[in-house]
């Protein structure tokens, strides 16, 4: 039986870990090679890297981080922030990344999922969508708006239709990211996490709000999430990720515990 | 000169997370698109991810999936990896294609009933049903290796099957034979598991 995933997000800046709370005021608290190799060793099931500059800054992307981290961590490495192109994106994988994350410019321009599942496999395109919650409305729904450049900009998209039309255009997982409950560690947002996974046949991963430990059992199973992304949560040692591991296996969730 | 080591260079996928992983377990491997190079390997392996039609045309194109048999017939240690391990049987529904025949039986796509399982089959799952291996020594049952495939094995021989894997049904994720040794899991994005296995590789002479 498939084990539900954990999986760690470490969001970079400047080649170095932030973790944002609602997407401002970052602030650093360490080093992403150090980092993933400690959550590795600690059983972490997947790793995704985010270059949170790169939207609004037009960064180049962290390329030598990837490289370093995947020298020395053997578990899937995703990585995102501020792919636009196909070269961005092989440019990724040869440095190490497993999987690519699409997010902003794949609003912009669909046509880059399509470009990128060619290129590198529909299975190793993430799309990862920051999603708002709005009234609901004619044009939005479901009242989850999709929004881009680090949550600054709403796009008119509805979240459920974005979903679907990404895994029609061949992504091969989502990454949905509420910005409502990100950084607040008050819990998922299940009620989206659940209505995006019941409507697609590709991963969700949910992302955004984790601060306890019930809170990814309650995603992964109330939510219908294939894998529950962490981050805070881990990166300033309130729980390691054996820990969180260990509770969802007690609170009768299939999680990997050999390592 | 020989090569210690060759990766199959057929353009399909990442070769470079496999090479990663064989030098963190001390096997320098080369990525090698060459056939007459491919032949002077001591060990070879054969990996790959992406759609069964394209990969065997690059295979045929290049004039490795003749070098393959030939070095798999005279007993190099040989791993096959994912696409590695699908292309080895006779046949795939993906792409409609004829495929290697190194092992008989086909490769067919997850048909699954319940709408909860997504496909591909992609993340951890643990294998069961372990036969001795030399390639497989300190598996238990339970231990996870890491998926991402939508089409699985369904070999003709149960006898060269070491180990299985469940997705809603039961499928072979483990075929041996001599000095042939595949996995549908991918042991380089296994973690310790893995590496394990790739270590054990490293110094396989190639008996089971």
């Amino acid at each position: 039986m498939l084990s539900k995933r954990v999986i760690a997000c470490l969001d970079v800046r400047d080649g170095k870990l932030a973790k944002s709370v609602k997407f401002v005021d970052t602030k650093d608290i360490g080093d992403p090679v150090h980092k993933a190799r400690e959550y590795y060793e600690d059983g972490l099931d997947e790793l995704v890297f985010y270059d949170i500059t790169a939207s609004s800054d037009r960064r180049g992307i962290m390329l030598d981080v990837v490289e370093r981290v995947a020298e020395q961590v053997f578990i899937p490495l995703s990585v995102g922030g501020g792919v636009r192109t196909v070269a961005d994106a092989t440019d990724l994988r040869l440095a190490g990344a497993e999987k690519i994350n699409v997010n902003s410019a794949a609003v912009q321009r669909p046509a880059l999922i399509s470009e990128c599942a060619e290129a590198i496999g529909n299975q190793n395109v993430v799309l990862s969508m920051d999603v708002l919650r709005v009234p609901v409305s004619e044009r939005i729904p479901s009242g989850y708006e999709i929004v881009i450049n680090g949550g600054r900009k709403p796009m008119g998209i509805d979240a459920l239709w974005w979903a679907k039309e990404g895994e029609r255009l061949g992504a091969g997982e989502l990454v949905v990211n509420s910005i409502d409950a990100d950084g607040t560690r008050d819990g998922y947002e299940l009620t989206l996490t659940a209505r995006i996974s019941k409507s697609v046949r590709i991963p969700v991963i949910a992302s955004g709000g984790a601060g306890k430990p019930e809170h990814l059992h309650d995603v992964l199973t109330t939510g219908a999430a294939d894998a529950a992304l962490v981050a805070s949560m881990v990166h300033y040692g309130d729980y390691k990720v054996s820990q969180l591991k260990q509770y969802l296996h007690g609170r009768g969730d299939k999680v990997r515990l050999s390592w | 000169m020989s090569i210690a080591a060759a990766i199959v260079d057929y353009d399909a996928g990442n070769l470079r997370s496999v090479q990663r992983a064989c030098h963190e377990v001390g096997l320098e491997a080369e990525i090698v698109g060459d056939p007459d190079l491919l032949r002077r390997a001591d060990r070879v392996i054969f990996p790959g991810v992406g759609a069964a039609g394209a990969a065997m045309q690059s295979l045929s194109r290049r004039g490795l999936g003749a070098a393959l048999k030939e070095i798999i017939a005279r007993g190099t240690p040989t791993l096959g990896i994912c696409l590695g391990l699908q292309i080895s049987l006779q046949y795939s529904e993906e792409n409609d294609t004829r495929t290697l025949g190194l092992f008989e039986g086909e490769v067919r796509r997850f048909q699954l009933t319940d709408r909860a399982l997504k496909v591909p089959h992609m993340g951890w799952n643990e294998v069961r049903g372990i036969k001795p291996h030399p390639l497989l020594a300190g598996l238990e049952a339970g231990d996870e290796y890491y998926y991402v495939h939508a089409y699985f094995p369904a070999p003709a021989d149960r006898n060269i099957v070491y180990a299985v894997s469940d997705y809603e049904q039961e499928f072979a994720c483990a075929l041996g034979r001599d000095n042939y040794f595949a996995t549908q899991f991918h042991p380089e994005k296994s973690g310790r598991v893995g590496l394990r296995l790739l270590r054990a590789f490293a110094g396989w002479e190639g008996t089971c």
